[in-house]
């Protein structure tokens, strides 16, 4: 499989999207008690905005490990969807974990970059994304030869709907505006495993 | 079997116990210490063990598959222990995760790197700052013991675990003069 041929050929070719809009369109998609996992940053405030669902995981903290996470629950439970969430400053800190995604073939694991060329929630410093680096061209070089940049809203639901019915790994490169985000996660970290495990099916509900 | 008696490895007695507890996710940076371990498990279809790019990486990867309701490990030595306390103190920690780790201890009788020396001074101090149990392994006669019990205590107290496989146990790294 892999995405339809008219995406945007590099970053600059992106439409600069919305980072709440985005994420309430992906969340709108899921049907099938998806895992989603919501990096460090406001990429886990937006999803927190966008709906608490049980099979959320809001990570605290832990900048660039929400790829990882995300490979870890999609190793624990194959036959469930899991989705990635993370930012572009996040994830150039752990590119590596790019790496043994694609090595790896996880099947079942999407990753949404949100790419606003900075590191925002610590001010807005400019990030290596918004000099060159482009986070799909190198998602390719490890081996992730499903990843695209989303043209425009329209096109990123249909690759996320495509990730969610087909075989991955997929990561899809998502230009997004500095609006801030809707609302804060909460932050009491047991709580929000709990909820998580029990979303899982892992805990009895 | 008479697993933990003289006769059988550290190697062996450690992946017996993981696998009695159904640890079976293992993921590692790799250090010449544990490379007989390391060896056995990939050699396992019981285990799915690879290597990871950076420690916090593994230790993440194991924190979402504890979540999703498989048990791991990671492996790594000293030096790789030290990149860790970012991940350990904002997500292991208070999320509550029983990550085990199994730590080659580098840097100690006998070590020739001065970088491995000093870095592994700061592994017990992480360790005890962020009231992470730790279980030094030295003796072969101890190992399955201190295995069995301590993993049952992670997983029904939801806290790591952190295991340092001591030279005096595995005959470390010699330096070749
Ligand atoms: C290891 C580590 N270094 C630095 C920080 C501080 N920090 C927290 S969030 C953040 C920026 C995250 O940037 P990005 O992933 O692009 O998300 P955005 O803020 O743009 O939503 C930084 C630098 C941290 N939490 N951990």
């Amino acid at each position: 499989m892999a995405f339809p041929p008219n995406q945007p050929v590099s970053r600059e070719q992106a439409k600069v999207m919305n980072r709440f809009d985005i994420t309430k369109r992906m969340v709108a998609l899921l049907r099938n008690e998806e895992a989603v996992i919501g990096g460090i940053g406001y990429t886990n405030f937006d999803l927190w905005g966008a709906g608490q669902r049980p099979q959320n995981f809001y990570m605290l903290g832990s900048m660039g490990l929400a790829v990882p996470i995300g490979m870890g629950v999609a190793l624990a439970q194959p036959r469930r969807k899991v989705i990635a969430l993370e930012g572009d400053g996040s994830i150039l800190m752990e590119l590596g974990s790019l790496a043994t995604v694609a090595a790896r073939k996880q099947k079942n694991l999407t990753v949404v970059i949100m790419d606003n060329g900075a590191y925002q929630i610590t001010g807005g410093q400019t990030a290596l994304t918004a000099e060159g680096a482009d986070i799909v061209a190198i998602a390719k070089g490890c081996g992730l030869t499903q990843s695209a940049w989303a043209a425009d809203e329209s096109a990123f639901e249909e690759m996320i709907a495509l990730s969610l019915r087909e075989d991955g790994p997929w990561l899809i490169g998502c230009r997004i505006d500095s609006a801030k985000p809707v609302e804060t996660t909460e932050r009491d970290p047991p709580i929000l495993k709990d909820r998580f495990m029990r979303g899982l099916g892992v805990k009895g509900s | 079997m008479e697993d933990g008696t003289p006769g059988r490895a550290w190697y062996e007695i450690v992946a017996h116990v993981l696998k009695r507890h159904q640890v079976d996710l293992v993921t590692y940076v790799p250090d010449n210490v544990l490379r007989p371990l390391l060896e056995l498990v990939h050699a396992d279809p019981f285990f799915t063990a690879f290597a990871v790019a950076r420690e916090e990486e593994g230790l993440g990867i194991n924190a979402g598959a504890w979540m999703g309701g498989r048990r791991s490990i990671l492996m790594m030595q000293t030096s790789g222990f030290a990149t860790l306390a970012n991940a350990l103190a904002s997500l292991t920690v208070p999320f509550q995760i029983p990550n085990l780790m199994l730590v080659s201890e580098r840097g100690t009788m006998g070590e020739f790197n001065i970088g491995q020396q000093l870095v592994a001074r700061t592994m017990r101090p992480v360790l005890n700052t962020l009231l992470i149990e730790s279980h030094t392994l030295t003796r072969l006669d101890e190992l399955e013991f201190i295995l069995d019990r301590s993993i049952v205590q992670a997983v029904a107290t939801q806290a790591p675990c952190c295991y340092i496989l001591s030279p005096l146990l595995t005959g470390g790294k010699v330096f070749a003069a």
